[in-house]
């Protein structure tokens, strides 16, 4: 059975001007072990999706899901000290900005001798000892002398380890890293990501990592996951996606990549993600695709099992009869049950 | 460390200097003088007078007798009081400790009701808890000390007789001066129903003192605990599966603390300001009535040492409270 299940995970939040759908109907299975990347510009709510399975969305969101499941257990039925026990200790976070994301009024060595011992209940001295054998692993040189030390005496990168460091503390099956390189300096990013994989590999944990960068992606995952505005638009095994993109939203993606960028200039999206305020009545992204046709701007599509994966869009790019759909302006299969 | 200390310090003496010169040309602003108001209604001849303000040195230019003041207070001489002939300072020090107990007693009820309803206020924001504790300390934040301390007088002394009207402690009791405390001289004196007679003297002007300070102290503390909720490191704790109560108490509330302390440190200003009216309306023995009476009587040393002696008190304790700083916050003691 896999590790983690989501079905239609929903995150909503009420505002002024009615609901904000910051998630809509995320399905997704995890394995043990497994490394599943998830992408997508900012604000198309992978980071939210996460939070929602840590419990930690803030005040006022509501989540509601079909199920969300953990080894079997229900995240959503448990009360909030059960979920507390899991988290943290099996399935753990890292986030954005490590530098503000540990508190700066308690040292290194309280912050994550705090977690191990809340969870593995050992004594001071025997969190003490975990806590410099876990610094030393994530790369950090002295570690005893580093507990001691607040995190404004850290770097960018050496915070980040810490962070890690406390994530791993309790042997967690997995570990959530939501886009960890992203505040820090380039030359950092690739050790942070290594450090990441190394100890995935070592651990046999799972990993879902959260980033908005497809070159991070295309080292690290097996599986892709690809959001936009709160909803699944196409999930494919890593060097497939990568390969053949199924989806208008994907392959204008990759072509944004500075790598495949022509004759010097960098391939944009035009648009942004849709608000609160401007959903699409289609497809959400029918605003920016270079395909939408009137159909795919009145009729949302379903997310379909599709090549080995699965795609939400009308016209699929592996599609053969693609080009004669946009034309008819009919829908995938429709045209399949005419012929 | 000890230069951090040396330079505020060094801060202190400009601030000595407005002090005393803001004092010393403001009571001779007010019209009449010490002769005229120890003579009183009957009067004082013009000859007599003119004689009086020689002794006095009062016919002098006001900077010459600025000048004469200051060389005296360099020396430690505050002067003597023109009416009870006493030291200014050893009435001072005499009169200190029942201001200090009020105060102290008034910040005590500000900071044990002010911290955790703004911390309630902040963890339920927008609730009816939250609206409501908002509303009252703004009430309570623009009310008038001296119209507040009637109203409660009237209410709690006059209507219901729960507590005394004024004074330290009930007349049947003469409790010898020993720490100058009478919560701690009462008990110390073994007199059976001094300490609760002293206790109920202390409840009113207590609340009156603290009423502005609570309501500054809960609304800082509701905004500073908003801001740290939202910080990273609280979803971070979160994250961690620690309980709510520690993630606010331990891993929020800590960070809070600095504006906190801050708003507390100043409050001790605001808190002798506040001293003067409420000893002046429960007749407590303190500083503050000293001083009003100084005024009225036209006492010029006591009023020039007073002032200058509370200045010194705020002004160390604001000193203590940046101290205090280094010790709540890792990254100030560090910086230096």
């Amino acid at each position: 059975m896999a590790l983690l299940q989501v079905r239609n995970l929903c995150v909503r939040f009420p505002t002024a001007g009615g609901m904000l759908q910051a998630v809509d109907g995320v399905s997704f299975d995890l394995d043990e072990g497994e490394v599943f990347g998830v992408v997508g510009e900012s604000g198309s709510g992978k980071s939210i999706s996460m939070l929602a399975m840590m419990g930690l969305v803030p005040f006022p969101g509501i989540v509601t899901a079909d199920r969300l499941t953990f080894d079997g257990q229900s995240l959503l039925g448990m009360s909030a000290r059960q979920r507390r026990r899991l988290i943290g200790k099996d399935i753990a976070m890292i986030f954005q900005d490590p530098v503000t994301s540990l508190n700066p009024c308690f040292t290194v060595g309280f912050q994550i001798e705090e977690t191990i011992r809340l969870h593995l209940g050992l004594d001071r001295k025997a969190a003490r000892r975990r806590a410099i054998e876990l610094l030393d692993q994530v790369g950090i040189t002295a570690p005893e002398s580093r507990l001691s030390a607040y995190p404004h005496q850290l770097s960018g990168g050496m915070s980040q380890r810490v962070m890690i460091a406390m994530a791993i503390s309790c042997n967690p099956r997995l570990l959530i890293a939501d886009e960890p390189t992203t505040a820090l300096d380039v030359t950092i990013q690739a050790q942070i990501l290594d450090l990441l994989l190394d100890l995935q590999r070592d651990r046999g944990m799972a990993l879902i990592l959260i980033t908005h960068s497809m070159g991070v992606v295309a080292e690290t995952a097996k599986r892709v996951l690809v959001m936009y505005a709160g909803q699944i638009m196409e999930e494919q095994p890593a060097a497939k996606l990568f390969a053949a993109p199924q989806h208008p939203y994907t392959e204008a993606l990759l072509n944004a990549l500075p790598e495949r960028a022509m004759d010097g200039r960098l391939a944009t999206i035009p648009g942004m993600v849709p608000g609160a305020y401007d959903r699409p009545k289609g497809c959400l992204f029918s605003p920016r695709c270079v395909y939408a046709t009137d159909h795919s701007r009145n009729d949302q599509p379903a997310l379909r099992d599709w090549e080995g994966g699965r795609v939400r869009c009308h016209y699929p790019l592996g599609d053969p009869q693609r080009l004669q759909n946009i034309a008819a302006d009919t829908p995938i299969g429709v045209t399949e049950t005419a012929s | 460390m000890f230069r951090f200390v040396l330079s505020r310090l060094g801060f202190l003496i400009p601030t000595f200097i407005g002090i005393t010169l803001l004092t010393f040309i403001m009571i001779r602003l007010v019209p009449g003088d010490p002769i005229e108001a120890q003579a009183g209604e009957r009067g004082i001849s013009a000859a007599r007078h003119e004689e009086l303000r020689k002794a006095y040195g009062f016919d002098q230019p006001v900077i010459v007798q600025y000048g004469l003041y200051i060389s005296r207070v360099l020396q430690g001489d505050l002067g003597r009081s023109f009416v009870t002939r006493n030291s200014v300072a050893s009435e001072f020090f005499e009169l200190f400790p029942a201001t200090v107990e009020l105060s102290l007693c008034a910040i005590i009820f500000a900071v044990v009701i002010g911290l955790p309803a703004g911390m309630i206020a902040a963890v339920r924001r927008n609730s009816i808890f939250d609206h409501g504790v908002m509303g009252i300390s703004l009430t309570g934040y623009s009310m008038p000390i001296f119209w507040w301390g009637l109203l409660l007088i009237l209410l709690f002394s006059v209507q219901l007789g729960w507590t005394p009207v004024s004074g330290r402690i009930d007349l049947l009791y003469y409790i010898e001066p020993v720490t100058g405390f009478l919560l701690i001289d009462s008990l110390l004196s073994g007199e059976e129903g001094a300490f609760g007679s002293a206790v109920s003297h202390l409840i009113l002007p207590s609340i009156v003192l603290g009423t502005i300070p609570l309501a500054v102290i809960a609304r800082m503390t509701r905004s500073a605990m908003l801001e740290v909720l939202g910080e990273d490191y609280i979803r971070t704790a979160r994250a961690k599966g620690l309980s709510g109560m520690r993630v606010i108490a331990l891993h929020a509330f800590r960070n809070a603390l600095i504006p906190i302390v801050t708003v507390i440190g100043l409050q001790v200003g605001v808190l002798f300001t506040g001293a003067i009216l409420t000893e002046t309306i429960f007749s407590w023995p303190g500083v503050g009535k000293w001083l009003i009476e100084a005024i009225y009587r036209r006492d010029y040393p006591v009023l020039q040492g007073g002032v200058l002696l509370m200045g010194a008190v705020v002004m160390i304790v604001n000193l203590l409270v940046d101290l205090a700083y280094g010790i709540i916050n890792p990254r100030i003691r560090h910086a230096r």
